[in-house]
């Protein structure tokens, strides 16, 4: 596809990023003046964003489709030679549905937060926090450049970095929040690499010069690439190795949680790749180990999701699992690009709906977080209930709900590509149904085993609407996005589209697919009967693992942090002993010159009369030599 | 015999006629003016005629074709009109800080009278008669006048008498400091001494350069050089002394003694002065005789300038290191700059001369704009000045010390800082001319120099400040506006500095 410079109002896409950054700025500064309307503020500039996309994207579809990406060349700093630092947004389809889902999402997650956050003291800044991420997320996928992403990838970093920690004063918040950052760099190295190899390779770090330059690559140069960016994926996606940091940051306020670690940031991987689509074109073996850590995630995610009692860390199980799905789609290639990024909007949706019914349930249960004191919740919080369970089917893929469609388009493409791959996605569908049913089945269903001075209750309308709204897109989305292959044909442009061809016919595959979801179902109800409100402790080896996030976090301690520590005091010792030993002795030669050559200044004319004759004579002498 | 009238555009000298024009007025302001509103008229009819003779500059600079003026003595071209205006704007900065009363609770920064030691008797006497400085305004608007002829001279008379108009008032501003008396009046004396030295030394270069070529005309000089090739040594020592004469007021190794010592004894409003429009002057004259009447003699005088280049980067980062002193270090750090700017001249290219006006741009707001926070910063005797006495003051005033270590980051050539943009592009042009050496020396020099910036800052930022330490006056919005400007300025100089890059390199072209 020929991007074209923008014309018209494709030349405000800037103005996309600018309303959020504006409010997060106002917010942040000016906070104490604002604290009234900061978080009405906050609401409008996200919605006004999203107002503007919606407009962008109805003149958008009104052109041809080879004609819809823009890109405008927003800042200049500097060029010189060889230099030329500008950066640059490109809009095309692949960024407008991200753009959509974003600000559209966004905005219902900040209108559930004036309910969720009424009484907290700082919810100024918590507003400006949010309106600090959508921002810096959109900047991400407006991007025409990987430089330019990575300044976003690091915006929705720190934006999730202080969100998380968001109630300071918790421990455990404050240390997730680090785990975060910290998980986080070890991906984001892996992207600062992928940058800067693109750059020696290409001389450029636009998307249209890399992509130019895979034409001709060689392999291996795909595969360092690609392997760099799937680095940068596992860290952002929370995907195997790097997944421990997504359990913890459940510690953050349950809208963010919706917002950032279920509908959005965490989805910026799969983007990543679905954006580099002509590097892994170009490398079957990259491809391949994105399907290997999707096809992991997928399952681990969906074990952990069944071992947990805490509501969020099951939640956060079920989104590693989910995105899963989507990194394994985007590696099964041109076959499985478009249904990565629809599984994706998908997903924003159910899992966002999930959140937000979780948020309420811990809203009318004094912020209890374990599903063992739930129960019998689903005649008091009719709206809390209803919604949640759009979200289950949604997401267990019963039609005609969300989930259904974009899951069995990527089984469909699984099985295309091998039989062995169709068949573990469809295991994890399986376990999805396992694991959703004993959450609504322990938190809604079954008899209330509640703490002493519960009384649970529905939330407040600035809660319940988002929910709403939010459910009735998981409910019709799948059916309209699908239908008569639109979304298919909207990316196709921008991300190539093979037709899947499994070996079994579509329809044979949907029975099959929903034959194991109803076993999952089945065994979920069978299961759970009766739920002891107490943790039991002789249970099988796999759940003890499980509820250890499969020991994630040992195989982190053992595996990175112990050598890193261990380098890290080598490299000290190093710093301390060579690095600075030779910078200080360079340090003092420069400061013992400094010292002597002010002894030159003694105050006297005479003298510096004389040091102007000597310099006379001296420059008398340059110029000779010059002439000889 | 028939003298001919000579033919005078006046038009293309009229920024120079209006400030011309205001000194003198100025002057007769001072005889017939009453003591009770000589000052008010004095700084309005200062700062009206700056501005009048900017705007002048503009008009008359955007309507009329680059030429010649005044039977070819006056260069009317790109940088000869883009360095007045630097100067101008620079001018009025320093006017604007110049006349300040709010920061020192005895008045404004220049003693009433030569005799009143600040403190004692005799100044209270003083204060009380109500007598205030009053003849620093026609000084400073005859130095500018001066500096607005010496930028655009394009013969050798003119610039020695444009050198004179600007630098016989500055020896009389160093000697006016309220604070600090017997060390200003010093810094008058040595400035003084030392200038008229080096005002010898060049017009004897000037003589030598007529008994060489019999021309005193820049573009005669010139044609001179390269159709005579006989006695090649008187040239040698020509152009040796004017260099000599030049580089001493930009304050170059070995002819930078001075500059220390002037900056620390001269008032700090003067010093920013001193620092900004008065070093782009000099640039400016330096630039003239040696690109246009000089340009032909270019290989021989190229491995000069190096040496100066060199010796100057590295003798001021060094030396700054050691100071205590805040106007003795910013005074080392101008001596540095003074460097960064002569690597311009090794390509005598119009990058290489378009890289020299964006970088005395640059350099010259960020000055003022430090020196005039640094009067902020006071003792109950006056500024503080010891580099210690700054310790926490992020923590007592973070606006102010934010700003200096803006401007400190600037200097020290931070990326997205204008410092970095105008270093960056003289080390582009440099290399371009083949000098990659140079830069190479340039870029070790910026490492140590960031070193006592960045020691600033964090002693600035990092320390907790001292309980009986100095405090930070809020000045009069009139200083205010001026910091305000010139960070608002150097931060777009930063940050969007396509667009001024674009414009030098379109007014970089010497007229002959």
């Amino acid at each position: 596809m020929i991007l074209q410079p923008a014309t018209g109002i494709f030349t405000f896409t800037w103005v996309l990023v600018a309303l959020p950054l504006l409010g997060a700025f106002l917010i942040l500064v000016f906070g104490k003046q604002l604290k009234k309307i900061a978080p009405y503020l906050a609401i409008a500039l996200s919605s006004s964003s999203f107002v503007l996309g919606f407009i962008m994207f109805l003149q958008m579809r009104t052109r041809p489709a080879g004609e819809r990406g823009f890109v405008s060349n927003v800042y200049q700093w500097i060029s010189s030679g060889s230099l030329d630092v500008s950066f640059g947004l490109q809009l095309d389809q692949l960024s407008i549905a991200f753009v959509l889902l974003i600000t559209f999402v966004g905005t219902m997650i900040h209108i559930y937060s004036l309910g969720y956050m009424e009484h907290d003291e700082n919810r100024g800044r918590f507003f400006g926090y949010l309106n600090l991420f959508v921002a810096a997320m959109l900047l991400l996928v407006l991007a025409d450049n990987y430089l330019l992403l990575y300044v976003g990838w690091e915006g929705v970093g720190l934006a999730s970095y202080l969100l998380i920690g968001f109630w300071q004063n918790k421990h455990s918040a404050a240390t997730a929040a680090k785990k975060a950052f910290v998980v986080n760099r070890v991906g984001d190295f892996g992207l600062s690499l992928a940058i800067m190899t693109m750059f020696l390779a290409f001389g450029s770090f636009s998307f249209s010069a890399v992509n130019a330059g895979m034409q001709n690559a060689q392999d291996w140069l795909a595969l360092t690439i690609g392997l760099l960016l799937l680095l940068a994926a596992a860290g952002k996606s929370a995907q195997f190795p790097l997944q421990s940091w997504l359990l913890d940051a459940m510690e953050g306020p349950t809208p963010v949680s919706a917002l950032i670690h279920a509908a959005t940031m965490v989805t910026a991987g799969v983007y990543l790749i679905v954006r580099s689509a002509s590097i892994f074109n170009a490398s079957e073996a990259a491809r391949n180990a994105v399907i290997i850590v999707g096809a992991i995630s997928l399952i681990a995610g969906a074990i952990i999701g069944a071992a947990k009692e805490d509501i969020k860390k099951s939640l956060a199980g079920s989104t590693m699992s989910q995105i899963g799905f989507m990194i394994l789609a985007a590696g099964l290639g041109p076959v499985g690009y478009v249904f990565a990024i629809l599984h994706l909007i998908t997903h924003g949706f159910f899992k966002a709906v999930m959140f937000l019914g979780a948020g309420s349930v811990m809203h009318a249960t004094n912020d209890n977080v374990n599903m063992r004191r739930y129960g019998g919740l689903s005649k008091l919080m009719i709206f809390t209930f209803t919604t949640f369970m759009v979200g289950y089917l949604a997401i267990i893929g019963i039609p005609p709900f969300a989930g259904f469609y974009s899951k069995e388009y990527i089984l469909e493409a699984a099985f295309s590509h091998s039989i062995w791959v169709g068949l573990i996605a469809l295991f994890g569908a399986g376990l999805t149904a396992f694991y959703m049913t004993r959450m609504v089945i322990w938190t809604f269903l079954s008899p209330p085993r509640w703490e002493d001075g519960v009384h649970p209750h529905e939330s407040p309308k600035s809660m319940t609407i988002p929910m709403i709204v939010l459910a009735i897109g998981a409910a019709v989305i799948g059916f309209a996005l699908t239908y008569n292959h639109v979304f298919e044909e909207w990316l196709e442009p921008v991300t190539g589209f093979e037709k899947p061809n499994a070996p079994i016919s579509v329809f044979a595959l949907t029975i099959l697919t929903l034959t194991v979801v109803a076993a999952g179902v089945i065994f979920a109800i069978y299961r759970y009967r009766t739920i002891s409100p107490t943790t039991p402790q002789e249970v099988s080896f796999l759940t003890q693992a499980a509820r250890k996030d499969l020991y994630g976090d040992v195989a982190n301690e053992t595996l990175l942090m112990r050598p890193g520590q261990k380098v890290t005091k080598g490299l000290v010792t190093f710093d301390e002993k060579a690095i600075d030993g030779t910078f200080l002795g360079v340090a003092n030669m420069v400061w013992s010159a400094s010292r002597l050559l002010r002894q030159t200044s003694t105050g006297y004319v005479r003298s510096y009369a004389a040091y102007i004759v000597g310099g006379t004579l001296l420059v008398m002498f340059l110029l000779l030599i010059a002439r000889l | 015999m028939r003298i001919p009238t000579p033919i005078i555009e006046y038009a293309l000298i009229l920024p120079m006629l209006i400030v011309f024009g205001a000194a003198v007025l100025s002057v007769g302001f001072e005889a017939f003016i009453s003591n009770k509103y000589r000052r008010q008229s004095q700084v309005l009819l200062t700062v009206s005629a700056l501005a009048l003779a900017l705007i002048a500059l503009i008009i008359v600079g955007n309507t009329n074709a680059r030429s010649l003026a005044v039977e070819g003595t006056i260069a009317f071209d790109g940088p000869g009109v883009f360095m007045q205006f630097i100067i101008l704007l620079s001018s009025i900065l320093a006017t604007l800080i110049m006349a300040e009363r709010r920061v020192d609770p005895a008045g404004d920064a220049f003693a009433p009278r030569a005799s009143a030691v600040a403190g004692s008797e005799d100044e209270v006497i003083v204060t009380k008669m109500g007598l205030v400085q009053t003849e620093v305004w026609p000084l400073l608007l005859f130095s500018v006048s001066g500096m607005l002829l010496f930028v655009s001279a394009n013969d050798f008379l003119v610039l020695f008498v444009g050198l004179e108009v600007m630098s016989l008032p500055l020896y009389l501003l160093a000697a006016m400091a309220r604070r600090r008396r017997l060390l200003s009046q010093e810094a008058a004396l040595k400035y003084f001494l030392l200038g008229a030295f080096a005002s010898a030394i060049l017009l004897f270069g000037i003589a030598l350069t007529y008994a060489y070529t019999g021309e005193l005309n820049f573009g005669a000089v010139s044609a001179g050089i390269s159709a005579n090739n006989n006695a090649a040594g008187l040239l040698t020592v020509a152009v040796g002394l004017v260099a000599v004469g030049l580089l001493f007021k930009v304050g170059a190794v070995p002819f930078h003694q001075w500059v220390p010592d002037v900056y620390t004894g001269s008032a700090t409003v003067v010093t920013a002065f001193m620092a900004s429009a008065v070093k782009v002057a000099a640039i400016g004259g330096l630039l003239r005789a040696f690109f246009v009447a000089y340009g032909g003699y270019a290989w021989d005088w190229r491995p000069l300038f190096w040496a100066v280049a060199i010796l100057t980067m590295l003798v001021g980062s060094i030396v700054a290191l050691s100071q205590i002193d805040v106007k003795r270090m910013l005074a080392y750090s101008s001596i540095a700059n003074g460097g960064f700017i002569l690597i311009g001249f090794a390509s005598t290219s119009r990058a290489g001369t378009a890289a020299i006006l964006f970088y005395l741009l640059t350099y010259s707001l960020a000055t003022i704009g430090a020196f005039a926070l640094v009067t902020l910063v006071r003792d109950p005797s006056g500024e503080a000045n010891n580099i210690t006495r700054w310790k926490g003051l992020g923590k007592k005033s973070p606006l102010m010390a934010g700003l200096f270590g803006f401007y400190l980051l600037s200097f020290a050539g931070i990326p997205l800082t204008s410092g970095f943009v105008a270093k960056f592009t003289i080390f582009v042009a440099a290399v371009a001319g083949g000098a990659l050496p140079l830069v190479l020396v340039g870029v070790v020099a910026s490492v140590i120099a960031a070193f006592f910036y960045i020691r600033i800052i964090i002693l600035m930022f990092f320390s907790d400040p001292d309980p009986d330490g100095p405090v930070v006056v809020v000045p009069s919005k009139i200083t205010a506006g001026a910091i305000a400007f010139t960070s608002v300025a150097s931060a777009v100089l930063g940050v969007f500095p396509q667009w001024v890059i674009d414009y030098v390199s379109s007014v970089s072209v010497f007229l002959r």
